[in-house]
């Protein structure tokens, strides 16, 4: 094995936990969900064995639940020592402080953001582009009636993929750095949940962006995070269920990405 | 059998920089340790350790610290050996001045400026390889990964360079990550959200500063 010690900025493995009435799930594109374990119990696990960060996403983000979304991250953020994300249906300025003063270091935005891109800017404005991840669900285009201006193939989806757009995933992505964007979470819709891999020629399309681009859908092995890092220049890659499953371990990925020299933090 | 200390809080908190510095305390009350929240209407009186957590603008932080002379109580106590642990924007606070807000003066407790990252993604953002730079503090400053979020870093006057740095990365070019002068330290990553290892760096200073004292 190797020993060597690859030095500057570590690819980082985000484990993501889908969030619905306090309890962990992850299904096929958000359908037949299943209930997968207590989050801060995984939490505390996955940073154990070596994610370097935790990302919560509150996939029934409802006002009812916000409260009990906000206890869970007060909860696991008096624990956790690494990083956390947490996002799904943050819509406001006072929906992005709540979540921050309970302990979540970064907070992600989606369809709140396409629908009016002033947030992105008053977030990074209020509390700084370090905390502002813009996450965008895109895919290759299948309508031949596209009329928006285009700088690549893919499109972008709100609404948990139920809504279509007519705007560019890249120039979406250009317009959100410019507004203050400090991460952006790519997630291919055409790959969540299916387990063949990340979207390499999509990741590879936004990586020329001036901030970290963190690749998110189709995770399987760690092939595919060797292959997302080396050949699609992604700064971080996102799974679930395959952690929750324990189809592999973080660590596992990583002493892979170490074998093949890309820059992992070993524990 | 329980003491009075360990009711009283052991370390002052500075909390005027207008960051999220809630990951502080809560890596603090991980580590069981109490904290006295100061700024400039509860100043501190130098009785206890000082740590400066900085999330924000350099400009921002000096500012904030402005208000109610804070600046000014700060650099008297640390000069006259009140040990002080400076995190991120608390790091580079402590040097004369930085590129992000030009013409405002920092702490000037140690020479140096602050720079910014020219080349590669700014800000930086993740963990990266810290190595210690003086061998004879790696049994409580060992090399680590850390978590950095950060487009400046600071350069100590070359002629003091030595006796300063404590940590050095790489982000494109060789960086000053951590500082240890007498009392004052220092770390441009985020300790408190760099796992074991950065809980075991927040350990090693508390040992060092705060635990001792109080025994």
């Amino acid at each position: 094995m190797s020993t060597t010690i690859a030095t500057g900025l570590c690819k980082r493995i985000i484990a993501c936990l889908d969030i619905a009435g306090g309890r962990t799930v992850k299904g096929v594109n958000f359908q037949n969900l299943r209930d997968a374990g207590d989050p801060v119990e995984l939490s505390l696990l996955y940073e154990k064995f070596g994610a370097d960060e935790i990302m919560y996403l509150d996939i029934t983000a409802t006002t009812e639940n916000r409260k009990t979304t906000l206890d869970l991250v007060a909860g696991v953020a008096g624990r956790l020592s690494i990083p956390l994300t947490v996002g799904g249906g943050v819509s406001s300025i006072d929906d992005v402080e709540a979540l921050l003063t309970a302990g979540a270091d970064k907070v992600s935005v989606n369809t709140a953001a396409v629908r009016r891109p002033e947030l992105i800017s008053e977030i990074a404005t209020a509390f700084g582009s370090q905390c502002c991840v813009v996450a965008i669900d895109a895919r290759a285009r299948t309508q031949s009636d596209f009329t928006g201006d285009s700088a690549s193939p893919y499109q972008v989806l709100i609404k948990g993929g139920r809504e279509a757009l007519d705007l560019d995933a890249l120039l979406w992505g250009r317009e959100c750095v410019d507004r203050g964007a400090g991460e952006i979470m790519l997630t291919s819709w055409d790959r969540d949940g299916s387990r063949a891999g990340f979207d390499i020629e999509m990741t590879r399309a936004f990586s020329s962006l001036p901030v970290p681009v963190i690749a998110s859908g189709g995770a399987a092995g760690a092939a595919c995070f060797v292959e997302v890092f080396r050949d699609a220049g992604a700064d971080a890659a996102l799974a679930a269920s395959i952690f929750h499953y324990s189809i592999c371990t973080v660590d596992e990925i990583k002493q892979a990405l170490n074998r093949e020299g890309v820059p992992v933090r070993l524990c | 059998m329980r003491t009075d200390t360990e009711y009283a809080p052991a370390v002052d908190i500075i909390d005027a920089t207008g960051g999220n510095t809630g990951s502080v305390y809560r890596a603090l009350e991980r580590l069981g340790v109490t904290y006295n929240k100061v700024n400039k209407g509860n100043q501190p009186d130098g009785s206890r350790p000082i740590i400066l957590p900085g999330v924000g603008s350099f400009g921002t932080v000096m500012s904030r610290l402005r208000q109610g002379d804070l600046d000014s109580r700060l650099v008297s106590l640390v000069k006259s050996g009140v040990p002080f642990l400076g995190i991120c924007v608390g790091l580079q606070a402590l040097f004369e001045e930085s590129e992000e807000s030009p013409g405002i003066a920092g702490l000037g407790l140690l020479p140096g400026k602050v720079r910014r990252f020219t080349e590669g993604k700014v800000p930086q953002i993740g963990w990266n390889r810290v190595e210690s730079t003086r061998p004879e503090l790696q049994g409580s400053y060992p090399d680590g990964y850390v978590y950095f979020v950060n487009s400046y870093f600071a350069e100590p006057e070359k002629a003091y360079e030595k006796e300063i740095v404590l940590y050095r990365g790489q982000y494109h070019r060789s960086f000053c990550a951590g500082v240890l002068k007498d009392n004052i330290t220092a770390f441009q990553f985020h300790p408190e959200k760099s796992g074991r290892f950065g809980m075991s760096l927040l350990a090693a200073w508390l040992d060092q500063f705060v635990l001792e004292a109080a025994s």
